[in-house]
């Protein structure tokens, strides 16, 4: 049967093809959607499916799952696997039972990530096989063969597609659904405790599995030789592929073309047979020479006669994404034809157009308070999640972001040396859980003095909406009991905790104030739910012209997108959602509420 | 031999484009197309630039458009519109949704909204639709449905049987919203 689905949705459909028994994950561009597909099928299927705390929360909870034999697999993005770097690189000596696939995705570009790291890198340091997708389609079928491979070697697999991967679209063929493989059951045994006499045992045998796992990538599917003329070659892999094919098509080319699916590790006596029938190989890859970099190794060790293009002389660029564009550059430059460069309209100089806080989003409520108590010398500390917007003009209140749950740890950093200013951290309810609990007790047992402020909106925004301990569903929607954030600060020995409704500005402000005037550590949970989740509810505000004084506050002070500057003062426009932040610091009283939608 | 064609979506985080796409897609492949459909998700989402771009064809690679490359180019906002432009193949389509929404550094004041963007597009390419999918949409019943009016315009020009689309569309939209969406794609392919 063939559906249209989005790449994220094609591999969750190659879980559960795969008979799936336990789906763990942390919400994060481009990967979320295939641990969302997954939470809506779990219930039909019978299998556990998690939103776990952090990465390295969801890849242990998943290795305990396949320790016992069971089929599990765990879905993050590429600095996800950051996080969830302790638990893996020991995983790998260890080893598994039951299939375990890592579905990490990379974000070339980067279009919604804090850098472009390489996630076959990370695979290769951790010395375990990835494959790397071209499509939708391809990824759904590696992630079924992965769980076979898994089992095959006794270790985690990883499987890595990038955002032109995870967020296309196309006819994917789906095939038979498995049964679940729930395995049989835990052996107790000492191979399951890493001790440094059973470390060096099974290093040895890590390294011997890289050779079986390159023999079992001699064979697979996941390569693919494209027959053509003449002593020059081009190796690719992942999307790259595509760009390949379509430059080659539109440049009237057909020289041979071996396609990579299985990066690391390389199945080299492939790829050498390839680059005997060539004097000249191009590799093309995104991201890091991964593959160039084996190559040039393989070259060495067989001293073949050969020139190789690639990264290294800088043809191939290592940041951003490719295109076919870029492709038929490189190539015309590679085979050396004089290729007519059309003459590229510049793009006009236009009014940027970043993204924003949606209007009516509490964050703004939240930044503007803590901005009137704090005064411009503060230092405001931000973390990951729509609320790193802050950082934009006017708000301008975000100072630093730098990885998730470092907004709480920069700023007792920061505090330690810029002991006059007033140091505040941002940070939201789900990044609270993931890893602002550890920076909070650090400050408070290291006598920090300095503002932590949840920003609770009682969800995880910036991707989609995904729950969080702190609230009453789980991932599948089954009721739980809430973990309370302000509490589990008193216990984290904070002992000034105020729980505000930004939305309520006089008493954010005094909140505010009274927090950073606390000697130590305050914490205050700025807690009303993200406006995507509940815009509709109220009228958008209503604008006496009468009394309002075209000073310009609600436009400049602001930056909300509901509110922009007509001929004759302030427009409220139809995106307004009724929230009264502009109502309340209206110096003249002019802006009153609509009221509830009817 | 299905004649290949690649359409850009552009506009601002919130106005749909994504579900217009979805129903563009669905159209596509049950006419036989090869499709590739990429989309940007996260961040950009919140009220910024916009771009989707559907690829179809016998055979398709490459899921991005190169510059210069669209078909055609279905605009959700007007500077949106001109913004992509250079996207637009030398012979191609654009359609224009004639609403036009304010970024922040305008609203601020801190830079100007083009007040020309209509006329430019039109200089560059005489063959421009201009269409007010809002009030259309807003006739309809709902504003919301102005992505669908322009679906409607972009039907008519796309070798796609109109059943097709209509099926599509009932695929696609929940239930509830299904008329005002069927009566705005109805809008869209009169004006088409």
């Amino acid at each position: 049967m063939k559906k249209l689905l989005m790449g994220n949705e094609a591999m969750a459909h190659g879980a559960v093809e795969a008979g799936v028994r336990v789906v763990t994950g942390y919400p994060g561009t481009p990967s979320s959607e295939i641990f969302s597909t997954l939470a809506n099928m779990a219930k039909d299927y019978g299998f556990h499916a998690e939103w776990s705390v952090n990465e390295k929360v969801a890849l242990e909870v998943a290795a305990g799952a396949a320790y016992a034999g069971a089929r599990a697999m765990v879905t993050m993005k590429q600095v996800g696997l950051n996080v969830a770097g302790d638990p893996l690189m020991t995983l790998a000596y260890i080893g598994v039972k039951g299939g375990l696939v890592l579905v990490v995705a990379d974000d070339p570009g980067p279009h919604s990530s804090q850098n472009e790291q390489d996630t076959r890198k990370f695979a290769q340091f951790a010395k375990l096989p990835v494959l790397d997708p071209s499509t939708p389609q391809e990824a759904k079928d590696m992630l079924k063969d992965a769980f076979e491979l898994s089992e095959k070697l006794g270790l985690p697999v990883i499987l890595r597609p990038t955002t032109r991967t995870c967020h296309v679209c196309q006819d994917v063929t789906l095939g038979e659904e498995r049964e679940l493989q729930q395995g049989d059951g835990f052996e107790k045994s000492p191979g399951w405790v890493i001790f440094p006499s059973l470390a060096i045992k099974r290093h040895a045998w890590l390294n011997k599995q890289q050779e079986t796992a390159r023999e079992i990538f001699e064979q697979s599917p996941f390569n693919k030789l494209i027959n053509g003329t003449g002593a020059s070659g081009i190796v690719t892999t992942g999307v790259a592929y595509n760009y390949v094919m379509e430059a080659l098509d539109l440049m009237g080319l057909e020289i041979p073309v071996l396609k990579l699916g299985t990066p690391y590790p390389m199945p080299s006596n492939l790829v050498l047979g390839f680059l005997d029938k060539v004097d000249r190989v191009l590799v093309i890859e995104e991201q890091e020479p991964v593959v160039e970099d084996q190559i040039i190794k393989l070259i060495w060790q067989h001293k073949r006669p050969l020139i190789l293009r690639g990264k290294h002389g800088q043809l191939v660029p290592r940041e951003g994404e490719l295109n076919v564009d870029k492709v038929m550059n490189i190539l015309g430059e590679f085979l050396k034809i004089d290729r007519q460069k059309e003459a590229v309209g510049e793009l006009p100089p236009l009014p940027v157009r970043p993204p924003v806080l949606c209007s009516g989003c509490p964050h703004r409520a939240s930044f503007y308070a803590f901005k009137q108590a704090a005064g411009r010398d503060a230092i405001f500390t931000g973390d990951i999640g729509c609320y790193t917007l802050g950082n934009m003009a006017p708000l301008n209140a975000v100072d630093t972001c730098l990885c998730m749950g470092a907004s709480i740890t920069i700023g007792s950093g920061l505090q330690i040396v810029e002991q006059d200013r007033k140091v505040v951290a941002f940070l939201g309810d789900s990044t609270f859980f993931h890893t602002g609990i550890p920076g909070l007790i650090n400050a408070v047992h290291n006598g920090a003095n300095q503002t932590v402020v949840v920003l609770d909106n009682r969800t995880t925004g910036m991707t989609g909406h995904q729950s969080h301990p702190g609230l009453e569903r789980n991932a599948i929607g089954e009721p739980v009991e809430p973990l309370d954030i302000a509490k589990l600060a008193e216990a984290c020995g904070v002992k000034h905790v105020r729980v505000i409704d930004p939305l309520e500005h006089q008493r954010a402000v005094a909140a505010a104030k009274e927090a950073l005037d606390y000697e130590g550590v305050s914490l205050v949970v700025m807690r009303r739910e993200c406006v995507a989740l509940t815009k509709g509810k109220n009228m958008p505000m209503k604008l006496n012209k009468e009394k309002c004084l075209d000073c310009g506050i609600c436009i400049e002070e602001l930056g909300c997108p509901a509110i922009s500057r007509g001929t004759e003062g302030p427009v409220i426009g139809a995106a307004c959602t009724g929230c009264n932040l502009c109502g309340q610091i209206c110096p003249a009283g002019a802006i009153c509420e609509g009221g509830v939608a009817k | 031999m299905l004649k290949p064609l690649d359409i850009l979506l552009v506009g601002v985080g919130g106005q749909g484009t994504i579900l217009a796409t979805r129903v563009l897609a669905e159209a596509a492949g049950a006419s036989g197309y090869d499709i590739k459909v990429s989309e940007i998700k996260g961040m950009a989402q919140r009220g910024g630039s916009v771009v989707t771009q559907v690829r179809l064809g016998e055979r398709v690679y490459s899921p991005i458009i190169s510059r210069g490359g669209a078909d055609v180019i279905l605009a959700f906002e007007k500077m949106e519109a001109m913004r992509w432009l250079p996207f637009l193949k030398a012979d191609g389509d654009i359609i224009i949704n004639n609403q036009s929404i304010a970024p922040v550094p305008v609203l601020t004041g801190a830079a100007v909204y083009p007040a020309d963007c209509l006329e430019k597009v039109r200089g560059a390419v005489p063959s421009t639709v201009v269409v007010d999918a809002l009030d259309i949409a807003i006739k309809c019943g709902n504003p919301k449905a102005a992505n669908v009016v322009l679906m409607g315009i972009l039907a008519k020009k796309l070798p796609i049987e109109k059943e097709t689309w209509l099926s599509a569309l009932r695929a696609r939209v929940p239930q509830k919203f299904i008329d005002v969406n069927l009566q705005a794609f109805e809008e869209g392919y009169l004006l088409g």
